[in-house]
């Protein structure tokens, strides 16, 4: 037990030296991109004039490394700093779409991380039964289609004028909605990411169980006539659980971060959005605090899927 | 003040497609019927807008978005406002009058005006408004507009502005967005990031890029306005949620309807497609620096090359009208009747190509959809047309991030659009008078730089429209754009709402003000 | 009455795919060498079926410009005439009046082609990297899971963007960028799995035997890790759709006026909110494709496994 708590410490300073890089990347990414702050927050109107007053004002003709440093000075003291945009405190810009982002992560994990599990032993208890190939092509059908594209059929099927669902959630901005109001609310949106994610965790269960079904403790399994529910459930999924472990972060990971485009058709204020208007502004303090932010969350899945991983492999936590 | 013509077109019928089929037994309002009742007040009043960034800014001199234009006429008032007619009428300024050479101008302003902080207006407020945007180190995008002002004194309720050369258009100058009257704080400024405004609604709640909430001005000035208790403005980017939010209900009005649907919005029971050409034009600047298009012959083979009505019929679907390859619209007052449409022909393109001395040409073309909406496929469509008169023309897909100050003005044939300018003047001196940082062709032409001088101190009625008729001409002969279209804007509301028969076409949105100038039907 | 009427049109495109599955085996079998014709005799309906569709989409590929009414690009009709309103367009117009029946086919060419390679690419960086990880360990290990920590922390779309507005979107750039990003997600899984077997026994009596580091990974664990990186690789290639799309959403896709599945999705998607069927048909075809893809997966993965059942 031991060995796993030096294992997480290790990795808790690997993920501040990870966040570190991060903040390195996407810093000088954002640099190269082309055009700075004052000339994309005055797109079409920006004169010479303007612009350099704009750089001057807001300290943007500043080295790049000094600009860096002091951010990270700010950072150290856990200040993120304001917006270059607006002046408001980045904290506080984050603070309440994060929220918003936890929930409807976890409400759409909520749904698709026991689904596509059980799905998942089915198709592999089933395999090559009807069951399973026609779990397996709606599942697949359903992430073949663009995730917009799969919102509108959903708005189109189940919102609308004598639909059971708002087609928006822009009840979620005009006010704080209670636990079941938000559940309606979001409903459309969270069901959304999980027609996305399922589908892979779902195969990948499937996958790694039948991968494992040839093994010799599961043919001794078989013969002794255990019925084949109970040697995948306790035989196989025990040892089959690292890559599935592994799959469930990447796509938890996925809901927290990657969802811009459900935002958008959504009208769900989350942290996507943000992130995109600060990137398209270049507007640094910003796209660094929300970058942090999520790769924070990564790297904090991340470590659980591997301490979950190693507890479930009984040669990994004891190595020799 | 001379007015300015009806450039509206408030029927849609003038403006929609014959082809489009009608479900007359959907449709509860008959053709023709204005929905005009006695305004009545009261009712929550809820927008979705399409543009809004969570970088936007209460300084008045970053205003760019819709959201915050529009945020900018229901929380404020300017000292002049352009009417739903076109017309130029006393908002805080009651009345002005100019000195003989139109450089010297005095507002007088109405008196007892109310902040919604119950501060009084004075001029000591207008004067610091203004200046917010002068100076050296103003980082305003009204910086230019504002740069002809040399000096402003207060006179009681009098402001005199001094300008550096005469200009017979000044008053409009004062209606643009970017100017509203802000309270002056004991030093003389005005603190840029106040939710303060004298106009029709105070703000109540606003998170930029998410949505805002204003709650009625109990203490407005103008009699009876406005009609709403409260207004609730929200961004939703997408098309098709916006258009399901109205079809909903979730929201009463939405600013921008997706132009490859409107025909099927159209349709849903309780909608009203709203749709106004004015000013706004979309266009494909060329670098006259550059080879090859420093060649007049070489400009005008691609005006003859790109099939205008095609593209009115596609990239808008109907929703607007051709363009002459000059930025007057045709509601404008001095817009030239007499020159002829230019037409698509390949006969045309290769005579011109000849007189350039070619046989054929290879251009490329840097699109992307931050340009104008459809900008992309008009690229497509264009590069099709311009193939049969020998012009190769290559659309190079360009991000949409950063199209502003990477493409435009950088590349030497990219796309463009503008919102129009309401006079002659302004539109030319802001886009094509020589040197001017916003002259996105690097043009230059002496006949036309001094005709825009002249023209713009001339007080005689007929001798001014001969110089913007000539201006125009030579725009569109040897200017360095194509102006193939102006674009409508289109935007739906539901029925419940009722607006004036005259609906302004400076802008979206009613020229942004339907806070004040529309009403819940009953 | 619709929903029964839906059941029924399933049942019979299922009962038609099958039996398209079933003729193709029996045609197959017959005509290929014995080693071959043994091997596919064991393919189930489902794979042959995704057999006969990979081999369609790769001859509609091919020869694009032979059975393409239209040519890709050129307006030939008034814009958004839907299926059956002219005989000439079958499929339709789209929004600048081009033959959708031709864009789709041209669309075959690019989107398929793209997608093959960059799967592909992701997969080689990511497996081999991944495989060395695990068996090297140490600092390599250190090293690339680190490396690749820091990537992944990064969100792809945005990471995408970045990359592609710095480096510029031409088709090169778009493969190597996603196909970077992608061998990421394979690289973690690749490790993970063969973390596993290193700790096997035969591997260690394989290390104990002085196998070299190539036999040990051809031999010892690529085989017993195959089946998640199979698994793996039908998913991704779809992705690779996905990401595509995503990325003309946020305006920097493939160049027009190339015909792209993906994009052809995105530019009509707002029909189908009005219960206008157009945007399913690109959709259709990336979702036929995957799933015929997968299911040839599935069968070789059963293959893979040794169950005998």
């Amino acid at each position: 037990m031991s060995h796993i708590l030096t294992m997480i410490a290790q990795r808790l300073a690997l993920g501040l030296v990870t966040l570190f890089v991060v903040s390195l990347i996407i810093f000088l990414g954002t640099e190269l991109l082309p055009g700075d702050f004052a000339q994309e927050i005055l797109g079409q109107s920006a004169t010479p004039e303007t612009v350099a007053a704009l750089r001057e004002q807001l300290g943007l003709n500043d080295p790049m490394h000094i600009r860096y440093l002091g951010w990270l000075t700010d950072i150290v003291q856990g200040d993120f700093g304001e917006s270059l945009a607006n002046g408001q405190s980045v904290a506080g810009l984050i603070g309440g779409r994060l929220v918003r982002t936890l929930q409807l992560a976890s409400y759409a994990a909520a749904i698709a991380v026991p689904l596509s599990l059980v799905l998942g032993i089915l198709a592999a208890l089933f395999r090559n039964s009807f069951f399973d190939r026609f779990a397996n092509a709606s599942a697949l059908s359903s992430i073949s289609f663009p995730e917009f594209f799969v919102a509108y059929i959903l708005i189109f099927l189940l919102a609308g004028a004598n639909g059971a669902f708002p087609s928006t959630a822009i009840n979620i901005s005009r006010g704080d909605p209670n636990f079941t109001e938000y559940l309606h609310v979001a409903f459309l949106p969270a069901l959304t990411l999980t027609l996305v994610v399922t589908a892979h965790m779902m195969r990948m269960t499937r996958a790694a169980i039948i991968n494992l079904l040839s093994s010799p403790y599961i043919e001794m399994a078989r013969l002794k006539g255990m019925s084949p529910m109970r040697i995948i459930v306790k035989h196989a999924l025990p040892n089959a659980l690292a890559p599935i472990i592994n799959v469930v972060a990447l796509n938890l990971a996925y809901l927290i971060t990657g969802v811009v485009v459900v935002e958008v058709v959504f009208v769900y204020p989350g942290l996507g959005q943000l992130m995109v208007d600060s990137v398209a502004a270049r507007d640094m303090p910003v796209v660094q605090g929300v970058a942090l932010i999520f790769a924070g969350a990564y790297v904090l899945l991340n470590l659980t899927a591997d301490v979950l991983a190693t507890l479930s492999n009984p040669r990994l936590v004891h190595r020799r | 003040m001379t007015q300015l013509t009806n450039m509206t077109s408030p029927s849609r019928r003038g403006v929609l497609k014959g082809a489009t089929a009608i479900g007359a037994a959907a449709l509860v309002t008959p053709w023709g019927t204005p929905l005009r009742a006695q305004p009545v007040s009261g009712g929550t009043l809820r927008v979705g807008m399409a543009h809004g960034s969570t970088t936007d800014a209460l300084d008045p001199g970053s205003w760019e978005a819709d959201f915050m234009i529009f945020q900018a006429h229901t929380r404020n008032n300017y000292l002049t406002e352009i009417a739903a007619d076109g017309s130029l009428v006393p908002e805080l300024a009651e009345s002005w009058e100019a000195s003989a050479d139109a450089a010297t101008w005095t507002f007088t302003l109405r008196s007892g005006v109310e902040f919604h902080s119950g501060h009084i207006l004075t001029a000591d407020d207008v004067i610091a408004s203004i200046n917010h945007h002068r100076g050296e180190d103003s980082t305003s995008a009204a910086a230019p507009i504002v740069a002809d002002i040399t000096d402003m004194t207060a006179d009681g309720m009098n402001v005199v502005f001094t300008l550096s050369a005469g200009n017979a258009d000044f008053p409009f100058v004062l209606s643009d967005y970017h100017l509203p009257i802000l309270p002056a704080q004991a030093d003389g400024t005005i603190d840029p990031n106040t939710q303060d405004g004298c106009g029709p609604f105070r703000i109540a709640e606003i998170e930029f890029g998410v949505g805002a909430r204003y709650e009625r001005h109990e203490g407005y000035w103008k009699e009876g306005l406005p009609y709403f208790d409260a207004i609730e403005q929200v961004v939703i980017f997408d098309d098709a949620a916006r258009q399901n939010a109205l079809i909903s209900g979730d929201v009463d009005y939405i600013d921008t309807a997706d132009l490859n649907t409107v025909h099927l919005l159209e349709r849903a029971p309780g909608i009203e497609i709203l749709s106004v050409t004015g000013t706004q034009h979309y266009g494909l600047p060329m670098d006259t620096r550059a080879a090859p298009f420093d060649d007049v012959n070489v400009r005008m083979a691609l005006k003859f090359g790109i099939n205008r009505q095609q593209l009115v019929d596609t990239i808008l679907n109907g929703y607007g009208s051709l363009g002459n390859d000059h930025p007057i619209g045709p509601g404008q007052r001095y817009f030239n009747t007499e020159l002829e449409q230019r037409e698509y022909d390949p006969d045309r393109v290769q005579f011109h190509l000849r007189e350039a001395g070619m046989e054929s040409l290879d251009v490329d073309i840097h699109l992307a959809d931050a340009a104008f909406a459809g900008a992309l496929d008009a690229g497509v469509l264009f590069a099709e047309s311009a193939s049969a008169g020998g012009i190769n023309l290559n659309v190079v897909r360009e991000p949409n991030d950063g199209y502003w100050s990477n493409v435009w003005m950088q590349k030497p044939f990219a796309g463009t659009y503008w919102g129009g300018r309401p006079t002659e003047d302004w539109m030319f001196a802001t886009a094509y008078a020589e040197g001017v940082p916003w002259n996105e062709t690097y043009w230059s032409n002496d006949r036309f730089n001094e005709l825009l001088v002249s023209a713009r101190a001339e007080l005689d009625e007929d001798l001014r429209r001969e110089q913007y008729f000539e201006m125009q001409q030579i725009v569109s002969d040897e200017g360095g754009i194509i102006i193939p279209m102006f674009a409508a804007y289109v935007g739906a509301y539901s029925d419940r709402l009722a607006h004036p028969e005259q609906i302004a076409s400076n802008w979206r949105n009613d020229g942004h003000r339907i806070g004040e100038r529309w009403w819940f039907a009953s | 009455m619709g929903f029964l009427t839906g059941l029924l049109w399933l049942a019979a495109a299922i009962i038609a795919a099958m039996a398209a599955g079933w003729l193709f085996r029996t045609a197959a079998v017959a005509v290929t060498p014995r080693g071959v014709s043994k091997e596919l005799k064991t393919a189930p309906l489902t794979a042959s079926f995704g057999m006969l569709m990979i081999i369609i989409y790769i001859l509609v590929a091919f020869l694009a410009p032979v059975i393409a009414p239209f040519s890709e690009t050129e307006v030939v009709g008034p814009e958004f005439m839907f299926p059956g309103d002219d005989p000439a367009f079958v499929l339709g117009t789209d929004n600048l009046g081009r033959d959708m029946l031709s864009r789709m086919i041209y669309a075959a060419r690019n989107t398929v082609g793209i997608a093959f390679v960059t799967t592909a690419l992701a997969f080689i960086i990511g497996s081999v990297l991944g495989l060395l990880a695990a068996i090297v360990g140490g600092w390599l290990d250190q090293l690339l899971s680190r490396t690749v920590d820091v990537l992944m922390a990064i969100p792809a779309l945005i990471f995408a963007l970045l990359l592609l507005t710095i480096v510029g979107t031409s088709i090169i750039n778009m493969i190597l960028v996603i196909a970077v990003i992608d061998s990421t997600r394979v690289f973690r899984l690749a490790r993970a799995v063969a973390m596993n077997i290193v700790v096997m026994d035969y591997v260690e009596a394989a290390k104990l035997r002085g196998e070299g580091l190539w036999r040990l990974i051809t031999r010892e664990i690529l085989p017993n890790a195959m089946a998640p990186l199979v698994a793996e690789f039908g998913l991704r290639f779809c992705f690779v759709f996905l990401t595509i799309s995503a990325l003309s959403f946020l305006g920097l896709g493939i160049q027009p006026p190339t015909a792209d599945w993906g994009a052809m999705v995105k530019d009509t998607a707002t029909m189908i909110t009005f219960g206008n069927v157009t945007p399913l048909l690109p959709a259709a075809a990336i979702a036929l494709l995957t799933v015929s893809v997968n299911f040839v997966v599935d069968w070789q993965l059963h293959r893979a496994s040794g169950l005998k059942e």
